[in-house]
């Protein structure tokens, strides 16, 4: 509260709303506005009247591609996300080790982090091509005689299964970023402790170490659902529209079928999704230890 | 319970050398204290019994059985950590249960020792709380509480009181004590405190910089410590130290150049390697008296100052002498008015008198 | 030191063998894929139609060359324009409100910080659709400045968030001292809290050009003409030969590997910082 105290002029009392007001004022119009936009393009038609038509054409219309969109989308996360989580536990119990060059494991793994969906989409492009590297070792190898294709609409499985590396290979490292700061937090007594009173590796895992993670795995469980609806650069690259995501059917009624009503509803969409996923997170997962955790 | 020797432990963290080669006889049964300043590798020491961290060198010994390289789960010791390390996801029931229920105890049997645990510490009221509800000394009850449940063979504990204050310290370290007569156990107690550590260790083990300096009762170490460093280290105020010429030839003395103290015939049979060889000379401030207030029938050296500064504590009195360039400190219970500049002769007893070599540090008598 | 007993069992070498292994396969998980591409987008056309050739042998320039002249290289111009314009908006605006988040105490300061906390959770492109119609009547669409504006609604929550807790970090009584030797608020900012908080800042600064640099969504919805990188490749270096894309992507990894190598040490805090 701007303090009522004496001696303190007017600029000094409002000093820290007068250095966030414009960055808040920012935000609440680069957003604000675009979601009312937003809303009005969605329940419009030309001449401003309300009207359902979108919402129609995207539940309904056999050119729409919602319901497989939402499938996929769906479909990527749930065999995404879990993996990711595994590898980014293992990865993390991995570097809380000590062992020499451990330094330079660490920034290796992070290095995804930085890489972008749509480059992540052609560095792994690059190893499944029918020309790419695992075709040709492993024929090299004898293992295969022709290339195994991936990509093209007659494969969309193997199209989903290059989508799903190149995505586990890429956001690992924001998971495991997230998973293994939660690890350091962890004092080390609390493990060795659990060491001298006679428990094993596995022992340790399960009574000590994963239910002390368990907020930081929340988290990235958290952050890695909300991402997996805005999947889109990776998909593009790797599959075009041959497996339909949210984003990228908002990016395509948008800028080849100019539907800017629909594409307005899909973005409302996931932002609806995202809040309520946020909801429900805030609600569900509040640890009584978790003050305890992360001190 | 079992006794544990330590053989010529070596630990290197790198560059830097923790431990230089620790020989230690645990006793079956004992409360032993490994006492030293910071850094001195006590931690390491105790770390290495628990079988946290591996020796480069050495061995340790359960008895007859060799564990140096056995983990921590095998060796059926249990620990103090100085953090507590009270898991803060279990509450204090399950805390306490955990090394029971690792080693496949029943449930029945589990509740039972949980109960006499939690008794034996007070804090049976607290079993259904979560560690975060608890303050610094329940924390620590329960970490003890932990420790004892499953009657380990070696109990180790480190600075487990110096996360409390001063008042609770005191009060645990009896009740420790107490509690480690009626179980028995063997225990291993890590602390730079002295006072914790001559009112709590049958034994204590006196380290610095990786090595044991002494071990020994703690009258031993206050009596006759074995070197200029336990000297030091042991003992509020600290030790005063000087250097002293030992003169032989003539009259029998030490010189210390500002005053000379007269050696008796035993002291000159004991330095008479050291004709005309420098030592440093030590006496306890709680030893020297000003002249009026010593004992009746004292005879012995007597040295004249001015005074310095005077600390006057009111259950002590601490006066710091200046004799010529040389500072003393003496150290006088009860409270006793002497004046800044005031001139002071004090007096004391030859046999309080430690003399010790100049190059090794070690205690010549 | 050599009689049995006092040698660790076979075990133990054996378990350190099966652990190096495994961080020896973590590592080679995450780089193979960037080495591979990388040597792919330098490789000879023959080299990589050839199934013999698992690794090429001969490199050429002509791959890029290509790239460029296909438009890529006023791409690059214009990405690195926007994540320049992305860093510079968000930090005028985000360095205030972070000072303000991590020096002051004020009503309504814990609701802000989480309402800042929530936006920077909040799926940002979604805007983008909505803004091309906004965009149109200023005579922003198809601007970089438009899209710059875009990342940096983006960018600012994080901003906001990372450079409050790196003014956490520098002790308050450092500042007080400013104080009591004769500076005020501003000059003990500037000579002071800001030096000290300049590591951090520089770190959080290369992330949100990296974040600008990488993202494609936005930036393909508003522009048509002036791509930037990622929507450039996305639009039109989708239809090139396989090598001409490797080529892209190299160009798209290369600031985030350079800057990882500079950032590394922030890397980790940043994003413990940011998602909590
Ligand atoms: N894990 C470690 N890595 C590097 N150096 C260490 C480690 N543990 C202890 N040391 C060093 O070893 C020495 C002894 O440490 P420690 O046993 O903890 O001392 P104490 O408990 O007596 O204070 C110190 O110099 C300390 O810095
Ligand atoms: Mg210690």
């Amino acid at each position: 509260m701007p303090s009522k105290k004496q001696g303190y002029s007017l600029v000094e009392r409002y000093l820290p709303y007068l250095l966030i007001a414009p960055a808040l004022g920012y935000l609440l119009f680069f957003i604000g506005y675009p979601l009312t936009q937003g809303v009005l393009l969605a329940f419009t038609d030309q001449n401003g009247h309300f009207t359902l038509q979108h919402v129609y054409y995207l539940l309904y219309s056999p050119s729409s591609n919602f319901w497989p969109a939402l499938e996929d989308t769906l479909a990527l996360a749930a065999v995404i996300i879990p993996i990711q989580i595994m590898l980014a536990l293992g990865f993390s119990l991995m570097l809380s080790a000590n062992f020499k060059g451990k330094d330079m494991a660490l920034y290796i793994l992070i290095i995804p982090l930085t890489i972008s969906d749509v480059a992540g989409g052609l560095i792994w492009y690059s190893l499944l091509t029918a020309n790419g590297f695992f075709n040709k070792l492993f024929m090299a190898l004898g293992i295969i005689n022709q290339p195994i294709q991936f990509f093209g609409y007659q494969f969309r499985p193997m199209e989903f299964i290059a989508i799903v590396l190149a995505e586990v290979w890429r956001a690992t490292a924001l998971v495991f970023v997230i998973i293994f700061a939660g690890l350091q937090m962890i004092s080390k007594e609390y493990i060795e402790a659990a060491e001298v009173f006679g428990a094993g590796t596995w022992t340790k895992l399960r009574h000590i170490i994963f239910p002390m993670l368990k907020p930081s795995v929340q988290t990235a469980l958290l952050i890695r659902t909300l991402f997996a609806f805005q999947v889109f650069g990776v998909v593009m690259v790797l599959a075009g529209r041959d497996i339909p995501v949210l984003a990228g059917e908002a990016y395509y009624e948008q800028t080849v079928l100019y539907h800017y009503g629909v594409a307005a509803l899909y973005a409302l969409i996931i932002a609806a999704i995202s809040v309520v996923i946020g909801y429900i997170y805030i609600r569900m997962f509040k640890a009584q230890y978790l003050r305890e955790v992360t001190m | 319970m079992v006794d544990v020797k330590l053989r010529g432990l070596v630990k290197r963290f790198g560059k830097t050398v923790a431990l230089r080669g620790i020989d230690l006889d645990i006793r079956d049964g004992e409360f032993i204290v490994l006492l030293g300043p910071s850094g001195c590798g006590k931690t390491t020491t105790l770390r290495i019994i628990a079988g946290l961290e591996k020796p480069d060198e050495g061995r340790v010994l359960f008895g007859e059985k060799d564990v140096t390289y056995l983990p921590p789960k095998d060796r059926n010791v249990s620990m103090v950590f100085q953090s507590y390390a009270v898991w803060p996801h279990m509450k204090v029931r399950d805390n306490i249960a955990f090394p029971l229920k690792i080693r496949g105890v029943p449930q029945e049997e589990i509740d039972k020792r949980v109960k006499w645990a939690a008794e034996l510490l007070q804090i049976d009221e607290l079993l259904d709380r979560y560690p975060h509800q608890l303050s610094g000394g329940q924390r620590q009850r329960v970490a003890v509480a932990r420790a004892i449940v499953i009657e380990p063979d070696v109990l180790l504990m480190d600075e487990p009181l110096s996360n409390l204050d001063a008042l609770l310290r005191v009060k645990m370290r009896s009740e420790l004590k107490k509690l480690q007569r009626r179980i028995g156990v063997t225990t291993i107690y890590v602390t730079h405190d002295q006072v914790e550590a001559m009112t709590m260790g049958d034994r204590i083990a006196v380290m610095n910089a990786g090595k044991i300096q002494q071990v020994g009762t703690p009258e031993e170490i206050y009596l006759k410590p074995a070197n200029t460093f336990v000297a030091g280290f042991v003992g509020s105020p600290q030790m005063n130290f000087f250097d002293a010429t030992v003169r032989l030839d003539g009259e029998k003395l030490l010189d210390a150049g500002e005053f000379t103290i007269s050696l008796s015939d035993d002291l000159a049979a004991a330095l008479k390697d050291y004709n005309n060889k420098t030592v440093i000379v030590g006496i306890r401030p709680e030893y020297m008296y000003p002249r009026e207030l010593a004992p009746k029938n004292m005879v012995g050296p007597m040295i004249k100052g001015v005074i310095d500064f005077v600390e006057a504590l009111g259950s002590d009195t601490i006066i710091h002498l200046k004799v010529g360039n040389k500072h003393l400190v003496i150290k006088l219970s009860g409270s006793h008015h002497y004046r800044i500049g005031e001139e002071l002769v004090v007096v004391f007893s030859l046999d309080k008198l430690h003399i010790f070599d100049k190059n090794t540090g070690r205690a010549i008598i | 030191m050599s009689t049995p007993g006092e040698t660790p069992p076979i075990r133990y070498y054996l378990l350190r063998i099966l652990f190096a292994g495994i961080v020896v396969l973590s590592c080679t998980w995450v780089l193979l894929p960037i080495i591979i591409s990388i040597l792919y987008a330098f490789s000879t056309p023959q080299d990589f139609y050839s199934p013999k050739m698992i690794i090429p042998l001969h490199y050429t320039l002509s791959n890029i060359q290509k790239l460029l002249a296909l438009g890529a290289a006023k791409a690059t111009m214009n990405s690195i324009i926007v994540a320049v314009m992305t860093v510079i908006f968000s930090f005028a605006l985000g360095l205030p409100a972070g000072y303000a988040f991590a020096r002051f105490a004020f009503k309504g300061k814990d609701s802000l910080k989480l309402l800042i906390i929530g936006l920077r959770m909040f799926p940002m492109l979604v805007i983008a659709v909505p803004l091309v119609t906004l965009y149109i009547r200023l005579g922003l669409n198809d601007t970089l400045l438009g899209v710059a504006l875009a990342h940096t609604t983006m960018a600012l929550p994080f901003v906001i968030l990372i450079t409050s807790s790196i003014f956490v970090s520098v002790p308050i009584e450092l500042e007080e001292a400013g104080y009591v030797f004769g500076l005020d608020r501003k000059q003990t900012f500037l000579r002071i809290t800001l030096p000290l908080a300049l590591p951090g800042l520089t770190a959080a600064a290369i992330f949100t050009f990296i974040m600008s640099w990488n993202e494609v969504f936005m930036a393909a919805v508003l522009t048509l003409t002036n791509r930037t990188l990622p929507a450039f490749i996305l639009t039109s270096a989708m239809a090139a030969p396989d090598i001409i894309k490797f080529a892209a992507s190299f160009i798209m990894i290369l600031p985030a590997l350079i800057f990882v190598f500079i950032a590394r040490k922030y890397l980790i805090s940043m994003w413990g910082i940011t998602v909590k």
